[in-house]
């Protein structure tokens, strides 16, 4: 078995070269919450672990004039201390915040439960509702992709070799713009998402939806961005028939497994069921801002 | 395979470690440092066993390779009294019978030192959901929460030690 190292470097550039030059498999470590489970295992057997914690700007979050800039590697309990960021994006928050325990959130990051890809991640619809772009470090420079972009299957990702996420901007809300995130599970806290659905609205003056981003979790190879259940948004009040198209919507872009969490059937309708929660949640919030 | 010299801050006091790339907090701790009070549960951040607190937040140490603690202040269950003087979680726990077997125990001392830490009033339904990530097989929960209740009730000047 070829033996493992370790570096933690302090600038990109370095981390970039040390990824770019690894002969075998490298692994960046964030929080390490999925990876150390995976080292344990077997199921990854990286050469190289590269620690980003200590490159500075990987952790922290800073308010831009039109936008929130995560550091790739914030844990999710400097998130969910983050008031001005409840404020903008509380689906946002929320979703990180379902990920674990106490102890797993002091630790784990965005990037790596995007980068994880797990189809089921808590956080990655809330990113992708609230239009999330990677600033990602690579060994041509640097390149920003939308965050639905990154996961491409389970434990699969479109960063190429020497490629690793640095931080990640979300766009400040526009007027009367919010989300919301819920997840099914069996019990109320420590499980994995049956079913996860993100979505954000922007409504306008009279409480009609003029734009929306719907996402679900958990029913495909990857979160999947609902252009029908948009449309089924865009134009309307969120009334009984509003909400019958987005439940169809939803429906009918599942393309689920059955596993121990549940059937296909079973996450089919709770799809519809939760894109109906959510929804109600967002236009609710957008309704107040 | 080249071992890492860290140098760290354990319960107040410098201390330098060598350790392998793949060995995780938890196994310096316990291996290399015989600070054994915490535990190995699950080894995969699920039971909180191994609970420790890393420049002021609450981690499962199996989670956290011992390279990574170059620098870092790191709590564990053995520092949480002072000399012999129980934390008031600690005399709490004795005092309520908050265990049975005691394997979790450390564990759940240390995330609920590091709850209070934060806050020294938290709700029943707060202390529940912080000390989620913590599971004890034998006793159940109650009286550990009573315990963490009481001892923060002690800290705020409100009840006896």
């Amino acid at each position: 078995m070829p033996s493992l190292s370790f570096t933690a470097p302090t600038t990109v550039e370095e981390a970039v070269t040390l990824l770019a030059s690894a002969a075998g498999s490298a692994k960046v470590l964030s929080g390490g919450t999925d990876l150390l489970v995976q080292l344990r295992s077997g199921r990854t057997r990286p050469e190289l672990i590269i620690d980003a914690k200590r490159i500075p700007g990987l952790i922290g979050i800073r308010e831009e004039a039109d936008a929130f800039v995560i550091g790739a590697a914030t844990p999710g309990a400097m998130l969910s201390a983050c008031e001005p960021l409840i404020r903008a994006w509380p689906g946002v928050v929320e979703a990180v915040d379902l990920i674990g325990s106490t102890q797993i959130q002091g630790r784990a990051s965005l990037a790596g439960n995007l980068c994880n890809a797990s189809p089921a991640a808590d956080s990655v619809p809330a990113i992708i509702a609230a239009r999330t772009v990677c600033v990602i470090a690579g060994p041509q420079g640097r390149r920003e992709a939308p965050a639905e972009a990154i996961p491409t299957g389970p434990g699969r990702t479109s960063l190429e070799k020497g490629e690793f996420i640095v931080e990640f901007r979300l766009p400040k809300p526009r007027p009367h713009e919010a989300d919301a995130y819920l997840r099914f599970i069996p019990r109320t806290e420590m499980d994995i998402a049956v079913v996860g659905c993100g979505i954000a609205v922007m409504l306008d003056g009279t409480g009609v939806c003029r734009d929306a981003r719907v996402i679900l979790g958990a029913v495909a190879p990857t979160p999947i961005l609902l252009p029908e259940a948009v449309e089924a948004l865009v134009g309307h009040r969120l009334d009984e028939a509003t909400l019958a198209r987005l439940d169809a919507a939803a429906q009918r872009a599942c393309r689920p497994i059955t596993d121990k969490r549940g059937t296909i059937e079973f996450r089919t309708k709770v799809a519809g069921v939760l894109a109906r929660r959510v929804a109600a949640i967002a236009f609710e919030r957008a309704g107040e801002r | 395979m080249s071992k890492h010299h860290v140098s760290t801050t354990i319960n107040g006091e410098s201390v330098e470690f060598l350790c392998e790339p793949q060995q995780t907090l938890l196994d310096v701790l316990r291996d290399e440092l015989n600070l054994t009070g915490s535990k190995e549960g699950c080894a995969s951040g699920d039971c909180g066993a191994c609970s420790v607190i890393v420049d002021g937040r609450l981690c499962c140490s199996c989670l956290m390779l011992g390279a990574e603690a170059e620098g870092r202040r790191i709590q564990t269950i053995e520092g949480i009294a002072d000399g012999d003087r129980l934390h008031p979680v600690q005399q709490k726990f004795l005092e309520h019978a908050a265990l049975q077997c005691g394997f979790c125990t450390p564990g759940l001392i240390v995330a609920a030192k590091a709850l209070l830490d934060e806050n020294l009033n938290p709700s029943e339904e707060e202390t529940r959901y912080w000390l989620a990530g913590n599971l004890c097989r034998c006793t159940g929960y109650d009286k550990v929460i009573r315990a963490v209740l009481d001892a923060a009730a002690v800290m705020r000047g409100e009840a006896a030690e």
